[in-house]
């Protein structure tokens, strides 16, 4: 789904400037916890959340987040949408709240992201091999302080 | 743009398919429909045309002058099939999109319909798309040659050394919300530059992320989070200096938290970030003593180079220089 039905859809605006509105979305995730965000692969994904602080954009910017939907109308400080036009993640805010944002987003054929933890399948072998290799670095970071 | 640009765009239009560039969604009307239904078609989609399928069989195309001559006329209860364009100008998803090009100059239409080898209608192209698509396909040319530029392997190759590293390292101070993340916005940064496995930056951007998300909410004076980059492996060392954990075990399990209210508020403190750690890298260890301090190291390997010896840095390898010169 491209940003431009995010918003349709939504009935949203955006708040960040110079967002290319062909972006497309692969998925959704919905939460205010941005732990809970962090866990899950929300890689090219939409993140919809009523959280409207910094911590939102750093989490989208880790995950690889495509974009940023406020619900019930929130708006973000100006210095948070400097940081998010920065790192180039979109923000969209709606005054629609979280239910029927993703209802909207969700009959509209925008799926789910998938639920899997986070590079789990990219884990790669070795690392029953790799045990040292933490010790060590564990060990010289004791040292360091 | 320099002469070099301008030959990387032909080279381009020669490369790319109409196929990887078109609208794939394409917003269709059937013959039936009322050119009053066209019209608010292209008003609430803002688009200027669209084709006429029955299926996925392109019959005609109607466009926003199609609309105004029916409009003049009282024509607009008429279906579509008596007012559409039938001399269709089409293109093929595995043409080159320099002969859409050669299209759109040669007809003077705005858009294109695509169709496969089954003469089914597949997506649609507009100018708009070749320009997207071209500078997405340059911008995509142009991150592959930055990333060559500094690949770690070129870090690696280039600066020959027993054991080579790049260590980076950042300070994080407590109750600073107003920068928490950027260390972590820096790891992922570098570790692009070094052009890490996309996948693997994404890892360790979350690892470090939470990690430094607890060096601002929990510990009493801030404390540092340390990364090192090898040819094998990708490690991250966040270290405080108090208060501590009393129970490393509960702190590890899933769902325990000490955060207060506040930190919840902000979408912190659900108890999730050491399981989060543990759950996006290779190796995590936690050891803390109460009124100490803290050390979280984590650590993601890289695939190892085939029939290389020693992808594991052994005891006399890492003792060198690292972290520990660095203090």
């Amino acid at each position: 789904m491209h940003l431009h039905e995010v918003l349709a859809i939504t009935d949203a605006r955006l708040l960040t400037s110079g967002a290319d509105l062909e972006l497309s979305v692969q998925c959704g995730l919905a939460s205010d916890l941005m732990s809970d965000v962090l866990r899950l692969d929300l890689t090219d994904g939409l993140l919809v959340t009523g959280l409207a602080n910094q911590q939102v954009v750093r989490t989208a910017e880790m995950a690889d987040a495509a974009a940023i939907l406020l619900v019930r109308g929130k708006d973000l400080p100006a210095e948070t949408v400097a940081l998010a036009e920065r790192v180039g993640i979109p923000v969209l805010a709606t005054n629609l709240n979280m239910f029927e944002s993703c209802g909207r987003l969700f009959r509209a054929g925008l799926q789910a992201c998938a639920g899997g933890k986070a590079g789990q399948a990219s884990k790669e072998a070795g690392a029953a091999a790799g045990s040292v290799a933490a010790q060590q670095i564990h060990r010289r970071g004791t040292a360091a302080s | 743009m320099t002469s070099s640009e301008v030959f990387k765009v032909e080279e381009l239009a020669y490369e790319l398919k109409i196929g990887d560039i078109m609208t794939r969604q394409v917003i269709t009307v059937e013959p039936q429909a009322t050119m009053r239904q066209v019209k608010e078609i292209l008003r609430d989609r803002r688009i200027t045309g669209t084709p006429v399928t029955i299926g996925r069989q392109l019959v005609g195309i109607v466009s926003i002058e199609d609309v105004i001559v029916a409009m003049e006329r009282g024509w607009l209860d008429m279906p579509v099939a008596q007012c559409m364009t039938t001399r269709l100008h089409t293109v093929r998803d595995l043409d080159t999109v320099v002969r859409a090009l050669n299209a759109f100059a040669r007809t003077g239409v705005g858009r294109l319909p695509v169709l496969d080898a089954n003469e089914q209608l597949v997506g649609i192209l507009t100018k708009d798309d070749v320009t997207r698509g071209v500078l997405k396909a340059l911008q995509a040319a142009y991150h592959e040659e930055e990333v060559r530029r500094y690949r770690a392997s070129h870090v690696f190759e280039d600066m020959p050394s027993d054991h080579t590293s790049v260590m980076l390292r950042y300070d994080v101070a407590v109750n600073d919300f107003g920068s928490a993340g950027r260390a972590s916005s820096q790891v992922k940064h570098a570790l692009q530059r070094l052009g890490i496995d996309p996948r693997v930056v994404r890892r360790m951007a979350i690892a470090s992320y939470e990690a430094e998300m607890n060096l601002v909410i929990h510990t009493v004076s801030g404390g540092s989070i340390i990364v090192e980059v090898t040819p094998q492996f990708v490690a991250l060392l966040a270290a405080d200096g108090g208060p501590g954990i009393a129970n490393v075990q509960r702190a590890l399990q899933p769902g325990f938290s000490t955060a207060p209210d506040w930190i919840r508020e902000m979408g912190f403190g659900a108890g999730m970030g050491l399981s989060n750690i543990r759950a996006c890298t290779d190796e995590m260890n936690l050891n803390s003593r109460p009124g100490r301090g803290t050390r979280l190291t984590a650590v993601v390997y890289l695939r190892p180079p085939s029939g290389a010896e020693g992808n594991v840095p052994n005891e006399a390898a890492t003792d060198h220089g690292g972290l520990a010169a660095d203090a």
